[in-house]
């Protein structure tokens, strides 16, 4: 795993994901994004607006995958010191807190129509809307202090205790039975009939390889910034040296 | 593919008010990811090229 630390041989890796990531993302939502909003029929108790699940549980997805993905590579940074961790936590978190936004609305506008209500104070919602202040709380910390390096060391630390909400999120359902309707994706079998898996896996497959494909894009960025900050540096240090010679 | 089908389905039987939106949010926020990465992308590409060029200047001039 440690050879990946060394950024030219992850992004050698990374650069050759990106077109294949790219290609199947554009594929699933092409095959997937007919038969969520057209083919796939309505749910017997939840009629048309069973067609929001589609995008509600592939964005879930995602802010779970990203969150653990930001965690993982956070204590990487933390116990080894990688910076390639440290670059792909950061490229990370603000897509998951994209994907948490965007779990928590279309929840709301699924909410609204079946319950009867935008919001409830329920576990599931709750440690989702925690979820999103903690990626809110790890973005700030990244840019709160002056030395950046002590910033994404407090960033990634506030990422690994924050992980303890992941399973929180998981279970809820399972813990607190209230207006959330628990997993329809099991180990043991699914609870949906297979006209809705197939658009939802096809969606989720999309939502996932999209993030991996972007995430391609952001690192390279990462790594253009750190670049010209060292490129600063240097500068900084040859103007320096240069000037007693005046 | 007749009008009224295409209503029918616009119409997402009756909730178009709810299904409509999701799907709009969603194709919004991941553009605007896209959007937002492409743009950073693109600025800084611009900006490492900039002071590559002004150092290799310099290298030649001194």
């Amino acid at each position: 795993m440690h050879r990946f630390a060394n950024p030219t041989q992850f992004m050698r890796i990374a650069d050759a994901v990106y077109p294949w990531a790219a290609g199947l993302s554009l594929i699933l939502f092409l095959a997937g994004l007919p038969i969520a909003l057209v083919t796939s029929p309505p749910d017997y108790q939840q009629g048309e607006t069973v067609r929001i699940m589609y995008v509600h549980v592939s964005s879930a997805w995602l802010m779970m995958m990203v969150y653990g993905i930001v965690a993982a590579n956070s204590a990487a940074f933390l116990v080894w010191r990688h910076p390639m961790a440290n670059l792909v936590a950061k490229a990370s978190a603000p897509m998951g807190a994209v994907f948490t936004a965007l779990a928590l609305i279309t929840g709301m506008l699924w909410g609204q129509p079946m319950w009867g209500t935008f919001w409830v104070w329920d576990g599931r919602l709750t440690s989702t809307l925690i979820l999103f202040f903690l990626y809110l709380g790890y973005l700030a910390l990244g840019d709160a202090f002056e030395d950046s390096e002590r910033g994404d060391k407090a960033a990634a630390i506030l990422a690994l205790v924050g992980s303890v909400n992941l399973p929180i999120i998981h279970f809820s359902v399972e813990w607190w039975n209230t207006l959330h309707q628990p997993s329809i994706i099991k180990m043991d079998g699914m609870t949906v009939d297979k006209s809705l898996l197939l658009p939802l896996f096809l969606m989720m497959g999309a939502f996932t390889s999209y993030y991996v494909a972007v995430l391609v894009l952001r690192l390279r960025s990462e790594l253009l910034a750190a670049k010209i900050r060292n490129a600063r540096m240097s500068q900084v240090a040859v103007n320096q040296a240069a000037q007693p010679a005046e | 593919m007749t009008v009224e089908s295409i209503l029918k389905f616009l119409d997402m039987g009756g909730y178009a008010a709810w299904v409509w939106p999701a799907y709009g949010l969603a194709t919004a926020a991941l553009s605007g990811i896209l959007f937002f990465t492409l743009r950073d992308l693109k600025t800084r590409r611009h900006e490492f090229e900039t002071l590559r060029d002004a150092r290799r200047g310099e290298g030649s001039s001194s």
